[in-house]
Formats: C-alpha cells, structure tokens, sequence
C-alpha cells in the first residue's frame, strides 16, 4: 500500500494588506524630452497626457527600487519581513537574465528562505504578480507574499526614437498579501494575445549585441557599436496605433470580464486604476466602462510616465494618498503590454 | 450594398463625436491628417466606431492607407459589398 500525502491546508480568502512606492528623485519635463526629438510640450501633452515622468540615477538599481518601495509596503501591512513566504518581482529591466531580482530582494529584506522568482509579463506584471500571490496563499503554498513592480526602463531606451521612449520613466510599487476573512482579491483574469508579439518590443536581442561586439573586435573597429543604424544595445519600440486599439476595446472587455468575475458592477467602484499607458487610453477605457462619477481614476501618468509594471501601484498609492477614503473600496485594477499580455482584477485597498 | 453618401454621412458624425469638427467639413476630398488634423489616436478611434456602425473590420495595415475621407467611404462600401 503507498503512503497517504498529507492534504495542504488552504485559505479560503486574501487581501492586500498593505502598499508601498518609490519614486526616482530625477525628473524629465517635456522640454528635455524635445532635445532629443522633434517634438513640443503640447504635442506630448495633448497625445499622452504625460508631463513629465521620473528616472533614477544611473547607481540606482531595479533592486535598489524594488527594496525601498518592500520596506514601506511591509511597514504599511504591519508584516514582518520574516512572515513573508514568497516573493515575486514583476519586472523586464532587470539586467541580469539569472540570478532573478527577487531571490536578492528576498536576502535583502531579510526573508530568506521564501520562495523568489521574477515575473516577466511587461505591463501586465503586477496583476500577474498580485493574481499568483492570491493563488499561492489560497493554496497554502506562503501565508503571506510580497509582490513587486519595478522598472527602471531608462536603462532599455532610445532617446531619439519616437514610438515609446519618451512615455517611459522608472519606479517602483509593492504590495504585501495576505490570508484575510472577506474576499479582498477577486479572481483575475489573466491571458495573453502572442499574435501581436511584436507590437512592442526590444529592437534587437542580446544575441545580436554579443554578434556585433565580436564582429568589433574582430575587426579591431568598434566605430560599428556607435553606429545609431546598428543599434548594438537593444531597446524597446511600439506600434502605438496596434497597441492603442488593443489597449482601449479590447482590454475594456476584460475589464468587464473582471468586475463579472467579482460579482460587482461599474458602481460598486471607489477606485479604477489601470496600467498608466496613455491618459488617452484611460479616458477611452472609463469611457467604454461607462464608470460613475463618484469612481475616482488614476492619472498618475501625468507625473510619473509610463513606468511599467510599476504603473499601477504607483498610481493606486497616489490615489490613495490624495484621497485616504477609499482606504476599504474597491479597485478594479488592469494592466497590459509586451506580450501581447494582460492581467485584471478588483482588489479591496489597503 | 451601403449607399456611399450614406457611410459618408454616418463617418461625418463618428468625426463630429470624436473631433468636434463640424460634419460638414468632413467630405470626400479631405485628408484625415493633413486637413482635418487628427492624430493616430483620434484616427484609430474613429476607426473602431466606423467598424461598429457599418459592420465592417477595418484591419490595423489598412488604417493606414486610409488618407482621405474618401478612402475610407471607399473601403467600407466594398467591405460591407
């Protein structure tokens, strides 16, 4: 007779218990931005709704970012680094293919021996992170887990190009999750549309950077590397008209898809804070939602850019912050990017 | 097969929504950047409407050898032939 494996104990519900952000200390205005390309305040203004956004100092690693918006999270959940069972890094400008951000994270904010892996889902990385971190504890896997999304994207852009550089800034956000007695995660939906894997993405591979460094040094001329047609270092490009009509009709059906999900309707919102891309992809999507006037909407865009993975929580924290009664209303929250990929959920705020 | 002053009409408000432009000033003729000034955006939304209304898909490599007013009237008529 084989033995009998001992049932995992599960939770019947979650929460994020509790938030935390960090904002590089460099900012780039519009003005900066139109040294580097043909551009004006107003056109950038009108187009994006971006003003400017934050970068980080180039001794500021995505490690750095992702600690320092840990720390207030696991301050603001009243956790104990040593509760934590996992941790998961939404992130793709780490600059290392392996060891992952989060094992370090991990060490760093003394949570050894939790679970730690990255999350590579562009955009769509923090509810990817936050819809894995409500299974993992439902499933008895870590009582409680740390969520993060960072990105210093400064470090994979073109200036002089115009389809996506000038839309980006870094940051961080993190979230602290946690077994809870009402629901306070709902299910999320999370998917992909791989068929449009090249509406965004890096312009070459790290491959093509290793080929062109030896050809350099092959031929003794490294002139190629600075060569802006040769593009040696990878960096990220959109197809911003592909992407914009993605974004808007089709993420307003999963958004629809999420509030279903989760039992509630448009109104039952104190909060909607999707990836900050556009603020004309938020106005199309609130739009499409048909949200109430009472729902309050992150435009955090406005000052920090399109940072990513980091968007949303950044945004939510903003949101919270200027506006500390919706502290226990709900956030119908989702991301979307690279992939094609996106995520949603609603979320009870911290 | 739709009447093409018909989607002219009904692209003309789609326009109006969208723009503010008056619906008069949407004719034929018209490039949709160069003398109506919309951007990608505006462009790309318009587009989704138009599909919704005429029951037509208007694919992303299409939209942009939609230069005029005309052109789109054109690739919906046939469309929706």
């Amino acid at each position: 007779m084989t033995a009998t494996l001992t049932p995992t104990t599960t939770v019947h519900a979650t929460a994020v218990l509790g938030l935390g952000v960090y904002r590089p200390s460099i900012v780039v205005d519009n003005e900066q931005i139109c040294q580097w390309i043909d551009s004006s305040d107003e056109w950038i203004r009108q187009r994006t709704g971006i003003v400017t956004r934050h970068r980080a100092p180039a001794d500021v690693s995505v490690v750095d970012m992702a600690e320092a918006a840990a720390l207030e999270a696991l301050r603001d959940a009243g956790t104990d680094p040593s509760e934590i069972g996992a941790v998961l890094v939404s992130t793709v400008t780490h600059p290392y293919q392996t060891p992952s951000a989060a094992a370090d994270l991990a060490a760093r904010l003394g949570s050894t021996p939790a679970a730690a892996y990255d999350i590579s889902a562009a955009c769509a990385g923090y509810c990817y992170g936050i819809g894995q971190a409500d299974a993992l504890v439902r499933a008895g896997h870590a009582e409680k887990v740390l969520v993060v999304g960072v990105e210093k994207l400064s470090d994979v852009i073109d200036n002089h190009e115009r389809t996506i550089s000038f839309l980006l800034g870094d940051g961080a956000g993190a979230v602290v999750v946690g077994p809870s007695e009402e629901p306070g995660i709902s299910a999320s939906i999370l998917g992909s549309n791989g068929e449009k894997w090249g509406a965004i993405t890096m312009d070459s591979s790290l491959l093509d950077l290793r080929d062109a460094l030896s050809a350099a040094r092959g031929t003794g001329d490294a002139t190629a590397l600075l060569d802006p047609e040769q593009k040696p270092w990878p960096t990220l490009r959109q197809d911003g008209q592909t992407v914009f009509r993605w974004a808007v009709w089709e993420m307003a059906k999963v958004a629809k898809q999420a509030l279903d999900k989760a039992g509630i309707s448009a109104g039952d919102l104190a909060a909607f804070v999707p990836h900050q891309a556009n603020i004309r992809i938020i106005d199309e999507l609130a739009k499409q939602l048909k949200l109430p006037e009472h729902v309050l909407i992150g435009r955090d865009i406005t000052d920090a850019g399109n940072t990513s993975a980091a968007s949303i929580p950044l945004a939510l924290h903003r949101l919270r912050a200027e506006n500390p009664g919706i502290s226990g209303g709900l956030a119908l929250q989702i991301g979307f990017g690279a992939g094609l990929v996106y995520g949603a959920q609603v979320i009870r705020i911290p | 097969m739709a009447d093409k002053n018909e989607i002219l009409a009904g692209l003309a408000e789609i326009v109006e929504e969208e723009t503010g432009l008056e619906t008069e000033e949407v004719q034929l003729d018209k490039s949709f950047t160069e003398d109506l000034d919309i951007d990608s955006i505006s462009m790309m939304t318009i587009v989704v409407n138009a599909e919704e209304k005429f029951d037509v898909k208007i694919p992303d490599e299409e939209v942009k050898n939609l230069t005029t007013v005309g052109d789109a009237v054109d690739y919906i008529a046939n469309a929706s032939a």
